[in-house]
């Protein structure tokens, strides 16, 4: 009851206040170690900069705080990089109603804004497919490159598919080096600190969910936004995988994903699987609900459904 | 430490810098393309992967496809060690060494195809188990780089101790190469097996995901090794005293015949499969084949293998064909061309197109990824020339501590 209300009731305070606090140390440590290290520690840290979760609080700290100063040459930003931990009992699941969504991409580009994605080239988190009603969800036959006058079109439906934070992901199975994982609320994170470029996840995705940096990604200044998450949202750089993650920068201070918050049909919904009484529960209850796939027993969280 | 080491490495280097006039050419040669390489390189690690062909819906492409392709070259160095050891076949034993050095040349090879292919080469280390993170549980891509630098250790080992104790004019130590050797058999098994449960483990893409895979990965490949090696022996048997029977050759061509049929039976119970189930997964082998709605760039290829492969089957099949060195020799070429685009092309790229969702992206590899490959290349032909500049003096007996003085 206690996790749905936060979803609900966004306590943007709390957001507010860690960015503060962030602020505070960020400014402070950029002031004493701009005085103390030079452009190429920083290098010679990120160089040998260990994976996320072998490194320790103080350790996490100098890394978050020494990304904020590479953004802000880079970006000329005041970008955040939080850590935020995930919270107890909460396990993430999406819905997606089929019968709603009239294909608008209005998803895709709020994705793009709030994710940080690269304009160019460009980079979609989201895809949405156009199928036709008499072949069914095929998506072999599926269109992703539609651009009529006006949607829905004639004859048409729309399937949106992003990463389904698959609980038996393929792509984290196949990593060489443990770049990528699922966080303990489901969510399927990458290291792009850690990530070797070498694309084994991508070509183990059966869903299409992981895009690479094939060049350096360009993000307007007066676009970017300032509050990140390290294995979500913070800008990336060239030579790396990166993914949809719910938003993990949004849904871990109880917001709803851009996506869910953007769709104009309300075809989107989000929540904790954990909980009986979120709403992607409710609606696996009194909804039919299928997956993509189900015959690579990926086990996605991402549900597909009909409301009407 | 050994004793006339000093002179093995200043004799080497001496022997290095003498040669003919076709050598200095070929050196040269392969040192222009090298360059060529790695100016191609510099550009692609400047701007990044987009220089290249592959996009996120054709995420791996002609960098890996000949890293599979030189995988399959050091696995068959095993299929020269298999007889002339186990079997204690003489013709082979003394030109064994030759196919060793041709692994180790592979794998150096294949090491460089996957760094180029790295967005991050430069993070090779998070690979280093204990330094860095190396993830063996279930990343197959993880034992692969083990098994492949183990492979190239044990070949390194193999080749120098057997060389340098000729080079001190001793025998080598049986009790230490035989079982070295012995054990080089199953890890030219494992590379090659490892490099196709990469492939074959992706549900993901049902082209790869069929069990065919790695058996077919073993026959073409103990078809294309020994295909490049009896090219080598004839050139060898003509600009060095190298003895090499004729014997050895046609015996080896015989081997490759029935691999080759091997390799072929694999092929048509695959396109079997496909053909007549003929579920939604045909599309991948029906792209190869025969395009796509007008998508059909790499048909050719998919066509050309499977004709060089049959001409050479039936070369090497025909004694009398595969006693004349001329079709011989054209049945070489044809096996070596028939399966490098088999796995360059063939494989890689089907699997791909259409993309997961559907989508047909069609992928010629970029000129930046052929001109790094041929760079690549030509770092393996300079390595394995200069290996054998020392190596083949040192079987002759021509070149050891004695004549070094």
């Amino acid at each position: 009851m206690k996790e749905r209300k936060k979803i609900l009731h966004p306590h943007r305070s709390i957001e507010r206040r860690d960015f503060m606090k962030w602020m505070a140390v960020g400014t402070a440590s950029i002031a004493g170690l701009s005085l103390l290290s030079s452009c190429d520690s920083d290098k010679r840290e990120a160089f040998f900069q260990d994976q996320f979760k072998e490194l320790d609080e103080n350790e996490l700290k100098a890394v978050l705080e020494r990304l904020e100063r590479g953004y802000k040459k880079e970006y000329n930003a005041d970008i955040e990089v939080n850590a935020t931990a995930p919270m107890d009992h909460v396990l993430f699941g999406y819905g997606l109603d089929l019968s709603k969504c009239i294909g608008c991409r209005r998803c895709v580009y709020a994705c793009v804004e709030e994710n940080n994605q690269s304009r160019n080239p460009e980079v979609h988190w989201i895809k949405v497919l156009e199928m036709e009603k008499d072949k069914g969800a095929d998506l072999l036959h599926s269109d992703v490159y539609y651009n009529p006058e006006q949607v829905p079109e004639e004859g048409h439906f729309y399937m949106p598919v992003q990463c389904q934070q698959c609980k038996n992901a393929p792509c984290v199975k196949v990593c060489p080096v443990e770049a990528t994982w699922t966080e303990p609320d489901g969510i399927v994170v990458v290291d792009y600190d850690w990530c070797l470029g070498c694309r084994n996840c991508m070509s183990a995705c059966p869903y299409g969910a992981r895009k690479f940096n094939w060049a350096s990604p360009e993000i307007p200044q007066e676009e970017i936004n300032i509050h990140t998450e390290y294995l979500g949202n913070r800008p990336r750089a060239k030579g790396v995988v990166e993914k949809c993650t719910f938003c993990i920068q949004r849904v871990r201070q109880g917001l709803y994903p851009a996506c869910v918050e953007i769709c104009p049909v309300g075809s989107r919904k989000f929540g904790n699987l954990l909980d009986e009484q979120s709403e992607i529960r409710t609606i696996m209850k009194n909804k039919r609900v299928f997956i993509l796939k189900e015959e690579l027993n990926t086990q996605p969280k991402f549900y597909y459904f009909y409301g009407t | 430490m050994n004793m006339h080491l000093k002179e093995f490495i200043i004799g080497s280097i001496k022997l290095l810098f003498q040669g003919s006039k076709a050598y200095w050419a070929w050196v040269s040669t392969l040192l222009i393309l090298i360059a060529i390489g790695i100016v191609s390189y510099y550009g692609q690690a400047a701007n990044g992967l987009i220089t290249t062909s592959m996009r996120d819906q054709v995420s791996w492409g002609f960098y890996i496809g000949n890293f599979t392709f030189m995988v399959g070259i050091a696995a068959a160095a095993i299929m020269l060690v298999i007889p002339a050891y186990i079997y204690n076949w003489k013709p082979i034993k003394e030109i064994v060494i030759l196919g060793e050095l041709l692994a180790i040349s592979a794998i150096v090879m294949c090491l460089l195809f996957i760094l180029v292919d790295m967005g991050h080469p430069e993070r090779f280390w998070h690979m280093i188990p204990g330094i860095g993170k190396l993830r063996l549980g279930q990343s197959i891509l993880a034992w692969d780089s083990l098994a492949l630098t183990f492979y190239l250790i044990l070949n390194f080992i193999i080749v120098s101790h057997i060389l340098f104790r000729a080079f001190r004019i001793k025998d080598y130590s049986r009790k230490y190469v035989i079982p070295l050797i012995l054990l080089s058999v199953p890890a030219g098994i494992a590379i090659h097996t490892i490099t196709a449960f990469l492939y074959n483990g992706i549900a993901a893409r049902p082209f790869w995901n069929s069990a065919i895979l790695a058996p077919k990965f073993l026959a073409s490949a103990f078809c294309s090794g020994p295909a490049i090696m009896i090219i080598l022996f004839q050139v060898l048997r003509k600009t060095t005293k190298l003895q090499i029977e004729n014997r050895a050759i046609w015996t080896l061509a015989e081997l490759m015949a029935y691999t080759m049929f091997f390799n072929l039976f694999l092929t048509g119970a695959e396109i079997f499969k496909e053909v007549y189930s003929n579920t939604e997964h045909r599309v991948f082998t029906e792209y190869l084949y025969f395009g796509i709605e007008g998508h059909n760039k790499i048909v050719p290829f998919g066509w050309l293998a499977i004709i060089f492969d049959v001409i050479a089957f039936v070369l090497f099949l025909v004694p009398k064909t595969r006693k004349n060195f001329i079709t011989l020799n054209i049945g070489a070429v044809l096996i070596y061309l028939g399966v490098y685009i088999e796995k360059g092309i063939g494989l890689i790229i089907p699997g791909f197109t259409p993309d997961v969702l559907g989508e047909i992206y069609e992928y010629f590899p970029s000129t930046t990824e052929i001109l790094v490959t041929v760079g690549i290349f030509s770092t393996g032909f300079l390595i394995y020339t200069l290996m054998l500049k020392v190596a083949v003096p040192i079987i002759l007996g021509e070149f050891n501590y004695k004549k070094a003085q």
